[in-house]
């Protein structure tokens, strides 16, 4: 049994995205019975080249996507060169699981909250530094440019980053390499960037690529914080996937090959810019300058950490103001008055569909967990680890863009006959949550001890004996984290939730994320604050359980 | 009844090389002490006895306890005991659930508590059932592993650089208590080693591992 659960594992995570991305490919090219047409043609990609917004739309994904990568990574290795090892640097540590817990959705409402023109930021200085009496009128959320949306990204990005960073820093051994270029006159900013970034980049390359494929095709972002005339291409896909008439959905299949060959194409543009920069960076390391900038380098990159973080926190904040706020007129910082009457009116609604939440993210994060467990377990035995090429098919599902597979695989399933809801979106939303579980628990599960093993075999504990009552006991906090990593990924899911279940199932993001149209700031707040909870509480969980339960062993509290 | 280890024509290949040779009958109650150079492959040579040989590695030959061949038994039907340099007490049990774990199943649970605080007793560790192991020293914690090993009753046993750790005093109250019960339960011991104090107080016989794939 065991033997088979890494294919099992394989098809789980690769199959609906290679089904898709075929579900994709046959009305791209005219081809859906379901609707009576028959292919093959090429009229779907002269629709779709005929669109007179696609040129924009496209540049925008694009710009977007590789603007707010390279701003993440720029942001995570100033913040690691200037702090890594300090105390400030610990501080950032521990931010770092509520900072990633928080949807996007929600950290995306709570960022258009603060920036807007009637946000706090503006309501703080007005009407004494600019003088508004009123919000003024210009366009900063969804602003032409995607600005708005580059930010909701950043932010969101660095922490996930700074993670894979810190990740990666535990393997290059950071200390000694800084100690040996300060002796060497190096700065402490340059130093690291000569003798550790290079390292740790090749580290954290693939969660790189996947920030990149993500942040081009993200759609709920994008339908908060992007501009609409015209969006981004994946929100126009979308549009296009969910219009009653059906031959749209060739149109909208046709755009979402394109997007692939967008992201690809960005994949490849950024590997020449790591070739130019590795270039680049071997003359400058080969120059021998100990670049002695570091105070104003670590003071900017500590204030644009603090910025990155803040505006997560405080855009929560105005999401809870909102949601019990009464009349509140600008410019005022609070309202005027506070009410129950949001949370009387959508409260209910929204703990039902938590409910619908949880019991989609505990279905699919359970499945993941006993494949991943499993797989875990067969490398243990077999004695073969996870090779590059496994690793490889780990990220696989999280590099190719959601708009590319999955309208394909909504298109699939309805041709089929197959009924979209529930079931399917559980396992859709799998073909996320495993990827994230699987690398949250490897390394822990890796660094287990195996001598545990011979000695509990020695003593007569049978394979399983050892695996329930050695190596699940001793690794419950990595499991548990594992666990709220998957409940996490499984409730921000939009897309997923969106197509697969046909619109009859909502959860937490897809209600928050129709709510962006109407406006009503304070029923998105409530959506948006019990979306992070939903998130948030499985984290809290997983740092109290093994508190209580090891509360008397001492050696499983480090 | 034989109650000898035998390994008979043991040797370990790495990549289809001979990594060591060892062809030796280890009389109940006696020590073999391995010695050689780290990187040689004695913790090899017990992971082989064990049977829990790396992939990387093949392992030829036999080994016997008495007149049992046990080279294809699994590990966890082999009732060879091992320790190895750290305690690698269950960080999750108690103290008295950690023998516990050890002790073949059966008995009524008073029978099963009663045995733990006898084993307990033997070591000079009354009433410790129900510590965190995280609480003991270096040298109670030694003694707790081995009378975890002692009352899953092994037919053989196998010391892995288990004294390195502990400092000079305790170090020599350990392997005396080691040795002692070892002879007193009359088991094959195998020690591998690289302090020469530890083989001289093991009084056995003394084999040198030589790197066969450098030679």
């Amino acid at each position: 049994m065991l033997r088979f659960l890494p294919a099992l594992t394989l098809i789980a995570m690769l199959g609906p995205v290679i089904a898709g991305l075929w579900g994709t490919v046959l009305p791209a090219l005219g081809q859906l019975p379901s609707a009576g047409l028959h292919g093959p043609s090429l009229d779907p990609f002269r629709d779709l080249f005929g669109w007179g917004g696609l040129f924009d739309a496209a540049r925008l994904s694009a710009a977007t996507g590789l603007i707010a990568t390279a701003l993440s990574l720029g942001i995570v290795a100033l913040i690691s060169a200037s702090w890594a090892g300090t105390d400030a640097f610990q501080t950032l540590e521990r931010l770092l699981s509520p900072l990633l817990s928080v949807p996007h959705a929600a950290a995306a409402f709570g960022l258009a909250f603060l920036i807007a023109p009637s946000g706090w930021v503006a309501r703080l200085l007005s009407p004494v530094l600019t003088g508004w009496e009123r919000p003024p009128d210009i366009l900063i959320v969804q602003d032409p440019l995607g600005l708005a949306m580059i930010a909701g990204l950043v932010v969101k990005e660095v922490p996930f980053l700074l993670l894979m960073t810190i990740a990666a820093m535990g393997q290059a051994q950071p200390r000694r390499s800084l100690l040996v270029a300060q002796s060497l006159g190096y700065g402490r900013v340059t130093g690291w960037l000569k003798t550790v970034f290079p390292r740790v980049y090749t580290q954290i390359r693939l969660p790189v690529y996947v920030v990149i494929a993500y942040s081009m095709s993200v759609v709920d972002v994008a339908v908060i914080l992007g501009p609409t005339t015209p969006p981004t291409l994946s929100v126009q896909i979308v549009k296009w996937m969910s219009d009653p008439n059906l031959s749209m959905r060739l149109t909208g299949a046709a755009a979402a090959l394109l997007q692939l060959v967008l992201v690809i194409g960005a994949l490849c543009f950024w590997w020449l810019g790591e070739r130019i920069i590795a270039r680049v960076g071997k003359r400058w390391i080969m120059s021998g300058r100990r670049g002695l900038l570091d105070a104003p380098i670590r003071v900017l990159s500590l204030g644009l950490g603090s910025i990155s973080a803040l505006a997560v926190f405080f855009g929560l904040a105005s999401l809870l103001i909102w949601s019990f706020a009464a009349f509140w007129s600008f410019p005022n910082v609070l309202p005027d008055g506070f009410t129950m009457r949001t949370w009387t009116r959508h409260g209910p609604d929204a703990f039902t569909t938590l409910g619908e939440t949880f019991l989609i993210a505990g279905v699919a994060v359970l499945l993941a967990l006993a494949l991943v467990l499993g797989c875990l377990e067969a490398e243990h035995r077999s004695g073969r680890p996870l090779t590059r090429r496994g690793l490889w098919m780990l990220y696989l599902p999280l590099l190719v863009p959601q708009t590319a597979f999955l309208p394909g695989l909504q298109t699939l399933l309805l041709s089929i006959g197959a009924d979209v809801g529930r079931i399917p979106v559980i396992f859709a939303h799998l073909v996320f949550v495993l990827p994230y579980v699987f690398l949250s628990l490897g390394d822990p599960w890796r660094s287990w001890d195996t001598r545990n093993a011979i000695v509990a075999g020695a003593l007569g504990a049978r394979p399983w004996a050892v695996f329930w009552r050695v190596r699940v006991p001793m690794l419950l906090r990595p499991i548990l984290t594992a666990t709220a990593v998957g409940v996490a990924v499984s409730v921000g899911q939009y897309l997923p939730t969106l197509l697969i279940g046909g619109g009859r199932v909502s959860t937490l993001t897809t209600e928050a994320v129709a709510l962006a149209s109407g406006g009503d700031r304070r029923a998105i707040g409530v959506y948006g604050l019990v979306q992070t909870l939903a998130a948030l509480v499985p984290f809290t969980l997983a740092l109290i359980v093994p508190a209580i339960l090891w509360r008397n062993r001492r050696n499983l509290h480090e | 009844m034989n109650k000898s280890l035998t390994l008979q024509d043991v040797c370990i290949l790495r990549g289809g090389k001979p990594l060591i040779e060892v062809d030796h009958v280890i009389q109940a109650g006696e020590t073999l002490t391995v010695m050689g150079p780290s990187g040689v492959g004695k913790s090899t040579l017990l992971a082989f006895i064990t049977g829990t040989l790396p992939s990387a590695f093949t392992g030829m030959g036999q080994i016997l306890l008495g007149d049992e061949n046990i080279t294809q038994k699994p590990s966890h039907s082999r009732h060879i005991g091992i320790l190895f340099q750290d305690d690698l007490l269950f960080p999750h049990m108690s103290v008295g659930a950690n023998l516990a774990f050890g002790m073949p199943a059966g008995g009524s649970k008073s029978e099963r508590r009663a045995k733990i605080e006898a084993g307990l007793r033997d070591v000079g560790l009354e009433d410790f059932a129900d510590r965190d192991p995280a609480t003991l020293s270096g040298g109670q914690k030694a003694r707790v592993a081995l009378m975890r090993m002692l009352l899953s009753n092994p037919r053989a046993l196998l010391l892995d650089e288990a004294f390195s750790r502990l400092d000079a005093e305790m170090r020599a109250q350990v392997r005396d208590l080691v040795f002692r019960t070892a002879k007193e339960r009359e088991l094959p011991v195998l020690m591998v080693t690289h302090d020469a104090e530890d083989a001289k107080a093991a009084g056995g016989e003394v084999i040198e591992l030589k790197n066969l794939s450098q030679a």
